[in-house]
């Protein structure tokens, strides 16, 4: 105590300094322009050392003669050609994959038996690449659209089923037991409490199933289609058309963006309560 | 209509929680029901309310509500419960949404419910945007809307702050005295007890029993004045002795579980 008291005496006649301050960092916020400085960036740096010769065109064209051969295939109609069939198969597969994967995803979220029935199913099947399927699917479906579709519906299928009974499981109970003890109907209770409730995890599975689409329609465009941005880039490919190639890489990937925006713009609007 | 609870007794698998607890909400009284942590004393509520099927023993109601009851049995909820999604109007009306009433109807009994607990500004805000005593108060008007005749009320307060706490419980004491509600009001404050029951059940601690019916001998409006507050507060003490060694004894078995 009297060391204490010593002490206090003597800091009285120091001078004051800042405490300093120790609560930085941990914090991460993304800048609103840094991601596309970097990313202009990045294409400044590869578009000069492909102008000055550092890089081989041939293994990687310049940004100028990617944009280029986009520019071609526009002005050709190849790329609408390409872009409309995979889209296509994108859309009814996403669709039907989406809506089979919903009304199962709900089925053993609310049942009992649907619980014990399809959580097995789906254990068991999910794990399966569903690109294997594709030459069974084309030996019951025929060779036409419909085992791509098939694919990549059942691709969307599996991840939509799971994030939606995940989504159901994660709704609070004490929500559901309040609205039971107002006496709301089961069927009320489902589309005013759980839908809400298991929609950000719906959501976050559109994301998920939009890249396992993608990736499906690639695929299964490379094994046996004429038409398609996978079987455009695995043509390019076999012709060492590497500039072609990268397009239709590019092309994937503003198509992914795009499908990412539209989700967030559907998260703004649907979760606006978070 | 008074609600009764008959020889309840219920087990979560092998652990007894409630055992043979026996008494009677008259119309319009106010019980509270208090006792050790685990005690069962929410078990004892869901039970009473219809959410939990009890091992043996029943819920029974007896008389009828009154005429404009939309749902007899309304609870308010420790963690209030409310929809996220859905501003304070729409928490308010979801209580309505079974019942067979016109738009106006609805819109009518909402509009009650917001002015009485002074929520008529908020309507359009969202709970996540509300305090934690305002979002209580829409649990209350929520409760409010659909004209209870006995409010089953758990822990209500125990998730708010002091000074807000003591406003909410002013509001309480407004409300059934204006309502002419019952209630069942667990907690295990025993100044809210004190304040708000007419009679104060006290459990034992698990399986709960009933060990004591406490009758708080002034009525609730005389319970503000200072005079009140020493023969109160004796009661708190009076209560606080039957369960305090079994309190104890719970706290000691939470730790060491």
């Amino acid at each position: 105590m009297l060391d204490r008291a010593a002490a206090e005496a003597t800091a009285k006649t120091e001078a004051s300094r800042p405490v300093r301050f120790r609560g930085a960092g941990f914090v991460p916020a993304s800048s609103r322009f840094g991601g596309w400085i970097a990313l202009v960036l990045v294409i400044a740096i590869w578009q000069a050392a492909g102008s000055a010769g550092l890089v081989n065109a041939l293994f990687l064209p310049t940004p100028f003669a990617i944009g280029r051969a986009i520019y071609q295939l526009a002005i050709s109609g190849a790329l609408w050609q390409h872009l409309s069939a995979s889209l296509l198969r994108i859309g009814v597969g996403w669709l039907l994959g989406t809506a089979a994967g919903i009304a199962v995803g709900f089925a053993i979220g609310l049942s009992r038996l649907a619980r014990s029935v399809g959580i097995t199913f789906i254990s068991a099947l999910f794990p399966i690449p569903k690109i294997a399927l594709l030459p069974l699917l084309i030996l019951w479906l025929g060779i036409g659209e419909e085992p791509k579709i098939a694919t990549i519906a059942l691709g969307v299928f599996f991840s939509t089923a799971i994030s939606v009974y995940s989504g159901v499981d994660a709704v609070p109970r004490n929500l559901i037991r309040m609205a039971q003890s107002f006496n709301v109907p089961f069927a009320t209770i489902v589309r005013k409490v759980i839908w809400p409730g298991a929609l950000p995890a719906i959501l976050a599975g559109f994301r998920i199933t939009a890249s396992v689409a993608l990736l499906l329609v690639v695929s299964a465009e490379m094994i046996g289609a004429q038409y398609g941005i996978g079987a455009f880039v695995l043509q390019a490919g076999n012709l060492m058309q590497t500039d072609q190639l990268l397009a239709g890489v590019v092309i994937l990937s503003v198509f992914g963006l795009a499908v990412g925006k539209v989700i967030g713009w559907l998260e703004t609007r649907l979760l606006h309560w978070r | 209509m008074d609600l009764i609870a008959s020889h309840i007794s219920h087990c979560f698998g092998d652990l007894a929680v409630l055992d043979d607890v026996s008494f009677t909400v008259g119309a319009g009284e106010v019980v509270a029901v208090v006792g050790p942590s685990g005690c069962g004393k929410s078990t004892l509520l869901s039970i009473l309310g219809g959410l939990l099927q009890p091992t043996s023993g029943a819920p029974e109601l007896r008389g009828s509500p009154p005429a404009d009851s939309l749902n007899p049995l309304t609870f308010v909820f420790q963690d209030f419960a409310l929809l996220p999604w859905a501003t304070v109007e729409e928490n308010v009306e979801f209580a309505l949404l079974h019942a067979q009433l016109s738009a106006a109807q609805r819109r009518a009994l909402v509009d009650d419910a917001l002015r009485r607990t002074g929520l008529t500004d908020f309507r359009r805000t969202y709970p996540k945007q509300l305090s934690g005593g305002m979002r209580q108060r829409v649990g209350i008007s929520r409760a409010l809307a659909v004209r209870p005749a006995i409010l089953l009320m758990d822990e209500p307060l125990s998730a708010l702050d002091s000074q807000t706490r003591e406003l909410l419980m002013e509001d309480f004491v407004r409300l059934l005295a204006d309502g002419g509600m019952g209630a069942v009001y667990v907690t295990h404050n025993l100044e809210e007890a004190a304040r708000l029951a007419d009679r104060i059940v006290v459990l034992s601690r698990r399986p709960g029993r009933i060990r004591e019916v406490v009758t708080v001998p002034m009525t609730r409006a005389a319970r503000g004045e200072a005079e009140a507050r020493e023969k109160l507060l004796a009661l708190q003490n009076q209560i606080w002795s039957l369960i305090r060694n079994e309190a104890i004894d719970a706290e000691r078995e939470v730790q060491h579980a």
